[in-house]
């Protein structure tokens, strides 16, 4: 077996057992023989012999939350891949290209017009590309600067705006019903969420997906400059165009459904590309894997390691911001 | 092959030549000379359909430029750029099977014909050895050879190789030469730019004389590559000195 392959099996084998934890793992601690047991029964349509707190703790409170966490870390590290990618930039991510933001604001705006979870998911995508177009046609027009640190200052100014119009909203939604909603969903969590959050978000985050994954080898070129690209064959604008829209409606599902959780999408691109190279092909299900396992240990972490529950978002945070200087000492080297 | 007829060019917005006209047949070596800023780079993106026409005329093969698309195109042409910014290590093999875009379908992935291809062309440069190095951590004179065997696995007909010889060595210069050569024996035509007079002279059938976005001369490299053609385009005072043999070449004059 070489290096390669050995990535995604240690990959997959880590998700796995990461998961099996998750289940096990919290104020009520459930063994992994219940665990086995129920999901037996639950597929063979038999009886079990479990207590109901088991079945509920497994199914109905660690269940959507795994799921999701699952669901988020994979999102926003394919959209995070996508992004490095195709913008040729390394330091870029979904927060930091200001997507998060842009989608949060939608996110806000939808909950301060008190509609329901698929009405945040589209205000989420429209402002998440409204964020990404902004910065992209902003950042191509700072000629003679470093291309690189163009898009990322472009995109942390346009993120700081995008965030004042939030804390705009936050101060006029009605205070004992409305604010309290948007700022723990702001602080990025994944306790709350119910089945219908997650049954809503999955389905945007496949049609994400799908083009990508269709398009694998072609998004290669889009790593080469422009014209390289179009002497090539490939018809870029178009072909970005579509890639940039797929990966905001990725991480537009997930921001809908989790809030703002940063770094993932910066991270996990760069721990794969370490591992497998930079074909997209071999990048993106690897990504994906360790985007998943990334959050989940994160979000286990954060509701076992205090009696309270940390926001996950710290936590990457924690782990994100000497990464991301790290990276940017290194910025002059090849990736 | 290819027929340029009063071509005007530029950028959107900025015409820096005009009345450009050539044409080059099946297996030609063209080779453009001129100064700095005199508009070949300009002239060899429009003519690879980079940059639309200000006025005139482009055919690829009889057909006008403008009425075949990107992939089309790219199954005929092939450009290798001055240089390349590699952002991310591909191999120097994937990043030879990228000249194989035009071939596939739009969610295709290269097949084992397009390896045995790629191959082939790293094979036929002598190149092979770098094929699981990154591109980030070749020479330049290593890199140049890769660009050029991306665009040979496009199995282009026109070979369009802007400055191909710049920032190399001598013998790497000559290698790519003579790399031009072997190409054009093959059928391929081949339009290049150069700023040495000496290329032209080694391995161009023709010489466009390129200043101003306008064309000084064209013709048979012997009879366009005068010392005062080359003294009008460079401001410099040239000698062209015949060699026994009947070669040619081109020697400066120094003057304190």
């Amino acid at each position: 077996m070489n290096a390669r392959a050995l990535s995604y099996v240690l990959a997959s084998a880590a998700l796995v057992a990461l998961t099996a934890l998750a289940f096990a793992v919290g104020r009520y601690p459930v063994s992994l023989g219940e665990i086995v047991n129920l999901l037996f029964s639950k597929v063979t349509g038999g009886a079990h012999t479990l207590p109901a707190n088991v079945e509920t703790v497994v199914l109905q409170v660690r269940g959507p939350r795994v799921l999701a966490a699952l669901l988020v870390g994979a999102a926003l590290a394919a959209a995070g891949t996508a992004y490095q990618g195709m913008f040729r930039n390394p330091l870029v991510s979904p927060d930091i290209l200001g997507v998060s933001t842009g989608a949060a604001l939608g996110a806000v705006l939808g909950i301060f017009l008190s509609q329901g979870i698929f009405f945040i998911q589209i205000f989420a995508f429209a402002g998440g590309l409204a964020a990404v177009g902004l910065v992209y046609w902003i950042g191509s027009r700072l000629r003679g600067h470093d291309p690189l640190l163009a898009l990322v200052l472009t995109g942390v100014v346009i993120g700081t705006l995008l965030g004042s119009a939030i804390a705009l909203l936050k101060y006029l939604a009605d205070p004992y019903n409305q604010l309290p909603a948007i700022t723990y969903w702001l602080l990025g969590s994944l306790a709350s969420l119910s089945p219908r959050d997650l049954a809503t978000a999955a389905p945007f985050a496949l049609v994400g997906l799908v083009p990508m994954l269709l398009l694998r080898w072609r998004m290669n070129l889009l790593a080469l400059p422009d014209d390289e690209a179009r002497a090539l064959g490939v018809d870029v604008r178009r072909l970005r165009t579509l890639v940039v829209v797929c990966a905001t409606l990725m991480t537009a599902s997930a921001v809908a459904i989790s809030g703002i959780i940063g770094w993932v999408g910066l991270l996990i691109p760069h721990a794969a590309r370490m591992l497998v190279g930079p074909d997209f092909g071999r990048l993106l299900p690897l990504a994906m894997l360790l985007g998943a396992a990334f959050l989940l240990a994160v979000d286990t972490l954060c509701r076992t390691i205090a009696t309270i529950e940390v926001p996950p978002g710290v936590l990457t945070a924690l782990i994100g911001t000497p990464f991301f200087l790290w990276l940017f000492a290194l910025s002059r080297r090849p990736w | 092959m290819l027929t340029v007829e009063s071509l005007a060019f530029g950028f959107p917005g900025r015409t820096i030549g005009r009345d450009v006209s050539f044409s080059l047949g099946a297996g030609e070596v063209m080779c453009v000379l001129g100064p700095n800023g005199g508009g070949k780079t300009t002239l060899f993106r429009t003519v690879l359909g980079l940059l639309p026409p200000h006025g005139g005329g482009i055919s690829l093969e009889g057909k006008p430029l403008d009425s075949l698309s990107r992939r089309e195109i790219a199954r005929r042409v092939g450009y290798v750029p001055q240089g390349h910014a590699a952002y991310f290590a591909y191999t120097v093999r994937e990043f030879v099977l990228m000249g194989r875009t035009a071939h596939l379908g739009v969610f295709a992935s290269p097949a084992k014909t397009d390896l045995a291809v790629a191959n082939r062309v790293l094979e036929s440069l002598g190149i092979a050895q770098l094929a699981g190095k990154p591109v980030t951590e070749i020479s330049g004179g290593e890199r140049q050879l890769a660009l050029v065997a991306r665009a040979l696995a496009q199995e282009p007909k026109l070979l369009v190789l802007d400055e191909p010889t710049a920032s190399l060595d001598f013998g790497n210069q000559v290698r790519v030469l003579e790399r031009i050569s072997a190409l054009a024996a093959s059928g391929i035509s081949i339009l290049f730019s150069s700023h040495d007079p000496d290329h032209a002279f080694l391995c161009a059938r023709r010489v466009l004389l390129l200043a101003e976005g306008r064309v000084l001369e064209a013709g048979a490299p012997r009879e366009v590559i005068r010392p005062d053609t080359l003294e009008r385009m460079y401001r410099v005072s040239v000698q062209v000195v015949p060699l026994p043999g009947g070669a040619h070449t081109c020697l400066p004059a120094i003057r304190p």
